[in-house]
């Protein structure tokens, strides 16, 4: 057992515990450190497998970004945990029967069935390939046979944003601001209405007799 | 015992049942549920780069690239919605949301 594998399983052990409390802890920030954890050994694994760029951009991108996005929303919310987690152990014992069945079936094919070590072939075909480091090699793919699909990608970040800032955008309710555009649009119609009176007005009829004078009659007030 | 294909995919594979017994635990609390998601995430993942690894192929990692980008533009607009849902409800419980009776 050389020093590379013992460092694989002490990453994995990690890893997994990292995402058991994940899913059990009680305080969501909790949660979000373990998963901060989790992601932290998974990318040390990566760096076992040699792709140090994907390792180091999980670093920065989720570490460094989702992750305190997160911790972010969880710190901001006013979670009631306890309500959220009356229904906790209901289903635990069909979630591990399911995850058993999962992990067992999957562990003794994938054990058995691949039993691919860093073969010469693929020794040789990545000897060719290392010559470039990773990243150097991964740029040349990105940017030459991939570049409409990192476009797209491009355009998948733009749209995320704009949806996030369309979501969570309000205007506060008391606010005085003023649109321009609304006071640019405004018509003399909108601010000043002209009314057509008649120029005299008959006099108000008596109070003592009010059933000589016809409803007719009355002055027509057009507002 | 030399490392091989087979342990890593094992690790994803142990990684992904975890996150989908996550998801059979937290059914209230949504937060988890993403977190749980992105579990997955990191499980697909890892199997990506361990095959790009072990066959000598860099397309896998290209992939992962671009799933690594889809992941965060999810996380982003699903955080945003929570935002949005904790506004409107002033609590993130999923039993509550049956405005649609779906």
């Amino acid at each position: 057992m050389d020093v590379k594998t013992g460092f694989f399983y002490v990453f994995s052990l990690v890893l997994l515990f990292a995402a058991f409390r994940v899913i059990t802890a009680r305080n969501p920030v909790h949660a979000v450190l373990y998963l901060m954890l989790s992601f932290s050994q998974a990318s040390a694994i990566w760096l076992l497998l040699k792709a140090e760029f994907l390792a180091i951009t999980l670093v920065l991108v989720y570490l460094g970004a989702v992750m305190v996005l997160f911790l972010f929303v969880v710190m901001m919310l006013d979670i009631k945990i306890d309500s959220l987690k009356q229904s906790f152990w209901k289903h635990f014992p069909l979630g591990a029967t399911l995850g058993a069945i999962v992990v067992l079936e999957m562990s003794a094919v994938l054990l058995s069935g691949f039993k691919v070590s860093e073969s010469p072939k693929a020794l040789l075909v990545l000897g060719q390939a290392q010559e470039l480091s990773n990243t150097k090699e991964l740029g040349k793919l990105l940017y030459t046979q991939y570049v409409y699909p990192i476009q797209v990608a491009a355009v998948i970040l733009l749209v995320a944003m704009i949806a996030a800032i369309a979501l969570t955008l309000r205007e506060r309710k008391d606010s005085k601001a003023i649109d321009a555009s609304l006071q640019v649009r405004v018509k003399a119609a909108d601010r000043l209405q002209v009314l057509s009176m008649e120029p005299t007005r008959a006099a108000p009829p008596p109070s003592t007799a009010p059933e000589s004078v016809p409803a007719s009659a009355a002055p027509e007030v057009k507002s | 015992m030399t490392l091989t294909l087979g342990h890593f995919l094992t690790l994803g594979a142990m990684l992904f049942a975890v996150a989908v017994v996550g998801i059979f635990l937290n059914r209230k609390n949504l937060i988890v549920l993403l977190m749980a998601v992105e579990l997955m995430l990191l499980a697909v993942n890892m199997n990506f780069v361990a095959f790009s690894h072990y066959l000598g192929d860099m397309h896998g990692q290209v992939f992962v690239f671009f799933i690594l980008t889809v992941a965060a533009a999810e996380s982003a607009i699903g955080l945003a919605i929570l935002v949005l849902l904790f506004r409107n409800k002033s609590n993130i419980n999923v039993d509550e949301l049956q405005t649609l009776k779906g």
